[in-house]
């Protein structure tokens, strides 16, 4: 099934001098007079650089020191100018960090774009363009990409009128039996799949072409549920009002692990500590909520491209309700958690604790019988195999180069898991293992979230048995936290943790007050929708279909 | 006929020779059932063709297989096992609007989907139900201070029930396209609300400003939305 090495594949000499730490002074030092100025980052330090070198210095980290992961690019406007801020790591140690800090004009806001070093670049340049309005130089394709083309003003810049009225057309199915259909002379057909069919998995609009039955190019169409959810956060006070909003990006019942991710730029913001109880009833809580995510990613996919239509669907579903009976136990709530407090968590387990021990144990015990019937259905099916294996080819080093990350990446066969490689909670105390598979294809995918799900039933046993025997005295669920939160003015932070869907990440630049001044949200499903293209082009259109269901995306995650 | 005992189904109190002969020879209690047992010795019923014709509608709906936010998920799980719709005689997800009755909203619409879920409401046949599911369909919910959300489903197209919460459990939605249903038999028809987004061509629009700033690109066969989010509750 293993197609091919990794290209850029290094002799273990050279990997590691590029994986090797270096100093600031040293970056510094390789990046020459590029570099105008300094930051310090909560979690790296910034380079503030000029606006006409971007591809230089991009690709210098990345080619001489080993930055090879863009993970997201973060836009804002100040009183006196923009800046695009680019958060790089290392893909083999992710705990190497590096912010690149653009510049530009308040009048004329352009500088150059990334997209030649890194592809990932393309989208979130555009998600900058569209919302901040911040224009890139030398960028392929620059135009909206979450809101309708006809709208006026970036309405994440300083002087966007809110009351404004917006004109939106409804272009693409004037007339469905017209035009869309065929074109006289090149022989290829348009369709448009989406924003409403069973195949998108939400409100995904694909701009096909067809050249027969085989896909010559895909286009994503997103935006279709962008709530505003960065301008949600930036108008919530830190403390309590942010909170109910990430169980809303990522909805397939992986709130406490999205919880997690703005608690955990939070609480390092503005310096909290979280007691060791609440980080194992954390960590528990959140993967309960991996193996719900993941049951609905499996249900879904079997329902895209499996023979016997709802069976699979069905035992999912069940298997996902126990789960969600157990988090409603937990947290009092079935999709919308709010669990999480900054410091620690709302509250203690449900009494009496045996029974929840008893519950949660019980679910446990049958997974291992319900994960074998998965693999009966699907993995070990032989119409399943032939629409998966060696379709939907991405190799790792075009994943790498998209950013896509979580069992995308994992199923590409590039180790990447935060949870061991940058740990957070209670997870390098544990023992478990990150699965990969190096098949690059839609089963390695299957696979890898299938046996996913087995290694969050060992984290849970395992926390469930810390538990059971935790100390009473000891059981403290929150820290003491200040009424108020007011980070300091102008700290900047960016962390991620390790969602159902990848590598989830918030940055917050504090002003001081006790609301973020920007709150930048990296979806992972944002860079992994990007890799379509590369994994349907050229291949069969329900190919294509197994390709976007083996991605996994959530458009409430994707829009933002 | 008392009235705790609205029919009368004891074999030997009535006559029951039309019946049997109408269920033929050699049949046996299996066919039988207590509403045929109810019709007694006639194979008639009298009623109004209206009123039949709402209880078959309202007994058999078809819902449109709609996905839009996080509502959808516990909308899945609604017809899904442990909950199951389908008990109700509406748990059939089309997914062609062409072939459904009865369209749930499950999540927040934002100003790029709405004309989108217009014409999809548009291509549902009549007569067509809408059950809103969720806060953001009532008002916007927790995003109503958006910059691009739509202030509830109510402002591109008539809904019939509202289910808050957010999201509403799966019992919640059990229980709204319940009550549907029964004001459908009932033959209650839902009262049409105001639409201020309506539909409009773009010559209705020519004063506006900003219309102006883009006629040049506007065709005239277009379909349009237009938002005014000052006006907006």
């Amino acid at each position: 099934m293993s197609l091919q090495n990794p290209d850029g594949d290094l002799d273990p000499a050279d990997e590691a001098s590029v994986v090797a730490q270096r100093d600031p002074d040293e970056l510094a030092e390789l990046l020459g007079d590029a570099v105008i100025g300094r930051e310090e980052h909560l979690n790296a330090p910034g380079f503030v650089i000029r606006p006409d070198a971007v591809q230089d210095v991009l690709s210098t980290l990345k080619e001489a020191a080993g930055y090879d992961h863009l993970s997201v690019v973060t836009a804002q406007e100040y009183e006196n100018r923009y800046e695009s801020i680019y958060h790089l790591k290392k893909f083999a140690d992710p705990t190497q960090e590096v912010s690149v800090v653009v510049p530009a004009d308040k009048e004329d806001p352009v500088s150059q774009s990334a997209e030649p070093v890194f592809r990932t670049a393309d989208w979130h340049e555009r998600e900058a363009y569209d919302l901040v309005g911040i224009e890139y130089d030398d960028h392929p394709d620059l135009r909206r990409i979450l809101l309708p083309e006809t709208w006026q003003g970036h309405p994440m810049s300083m002087d966007y009128d809110k009351d404004q009225p917006q004109v939106v057309s409804l272009r693409e199915h004037a007339n469905p039996l017209q035009a869309d259909h065929r074109e006289d002379e090149s022989d290829t057909m348009f369709i448009n799949i989406g924003p409403h069919h069973p195949a998108t998995h939400g409100v995904l609009h694909l701009k096909t072409t067809l050249d027969g039955e085989q896909v010559a190019d895909v286009e994503s169409d997103i935006g279709y549920l962008h709530r505003s959810e960065e301008q949600m956060a930036q108008s919530g006070t830190y403390r309590h009002q942010i909170m109910p909003y990430p169980d809303r990006w990522d909805y397939i019942s992986a709130g406490l692990l999205n919880e997690w991710a703005y608690a955990r730029a939070a609480e390092d913001l503005a310096d909290i500590d979280v007691p060791e109880y609440a980080q194992v009833i954390r960590t528990m809580g959140a993967e309960l909520c991996r193996i719900a995510a993941h049951m609905l990613a499996v249900a879904t996919f079997a329902l895209d491209i499996n023979g016997d239509f709802t069976a699979t669907f069905m035992y999912a579903i069940n298997d996902r309700e126990q789960a969600q009976s157990i988090l409603e136990d937990l947290t009092g709530q079935r999709m919308m958690f709010n669990y999480f407090r900054l410091g620690g968590v709302v509250w203690d387990l449900p009494e009496p604790r045996e029974e929840f021990f008893e519950k949660t144990r019980a679910f446990l015990d049958q997974l291992p019988g319900s994960v074998e019937e998965y693999h009966d259905l699907l993995t070990a099916n032989e119409i399943l195999q032939m629409r998966t294996i060696d379709t939907g080819i991405l190799p790792p080093e075009v994943a790498k180069d998209y950013g896509a990350t979580g069992p995308v990446v994992r199923g590409s066969g590039v180790d990447y898991d935060l949870r061991r490689d940058d740990p957070y909670g209670y997870y390098d105390e544990l023992d478990w293992d990150v699965i990969t598979e190096d098949g690059c294809d839609n089963y390695s995918r299957l696979l890898v979230r299938l046996q996913e799900v087995e290694e969050s039933a060992k984290i849970i046993e395992q926390c469930i048995d810390l538990l059971e025997d935790w100390p009473e005295e000891d059981r403290t669920i929150q820290s003491n936290v200040p009424r108020t939160l007011k980070p300091e003015d102008d700290t900047e932070i960016y962390r991620a943790v390790e969602g159902a869907k990848g590598e989830l990440g918030v940055y917050i630049r504090a002003d001081g007050t006790d609301k973020p001044a920007r709150f930048k949200i990296r979806s992972p499903c944002f860079s992994n929708l990007q890799t379509l293209p590369e994994m349907a082009n050229g291949e069969y259109v329900p190919d294509m279909v197994a390709a976007l269901g083996s991605l996994d995306i959530v458009l409430g995650e994707v829009d933002r | 006929m008392s009235s705790d005992q609205p029919f009368i189904t004891d074999d030997s109190a009535v006559v029951t020779e039309t019946r049997d002969a109408r269920m033929g020879e050699g049949r046996g209690d299996r066919f039988n059932s207590r509403l045929r047992e109810a019709f007694g010795s006639s194979p008639f019923i009298l009623t109004k063709f209206d009123k039949f014709l709402n209880w078959a509608r309202g007994s058999s709906m078809f819902m449109l297989q709609f996905g839009i936010a996080c509502c959808s998920i516990e909308m899945m799980h609604t017809y899904a096992v442990k909950h199951d719709l389908d008990r109700f005689g509406s748990g059939v997800p089309r997914a062609s609007p062409r072939q459904a009755d009865v369209m749930i909203v499950p999540g927040t619409i934002v100003s790029k989907f709405a004309p989108r879920m217009k014409r999809v409401y548009d291509q549902m046949p009549e007569p067509k139900f809408v059950v809103g599911m969720g806060s953001c369909t009532i008002s916007g919910g927790p995003f109503q201070e958006g910059y691009n959300v739509i202030k509830g489903a109510e402002e591109v197209i008539p809904v019939d029930i509202h289910v808050p919460g957010c999201p509403p459990r799966p019992e919640a939605l059990v229980y709204g396209v319940a009550k549907l249903q029964e004001r459908i038999a009932n033959g209650e028809a839902s009262p049409v609300t105001v639409k201020p987004y309506e539909l409009e061509q773009f010559s209705d629009l020519e004063q506006d400003e900003l219309v102006e700033h883009l006629t040049d690109q506007i065709d005239e066969d277009d379909l349009v939305m237009r938002y005014n989010f000052a006006d907006s509750p």
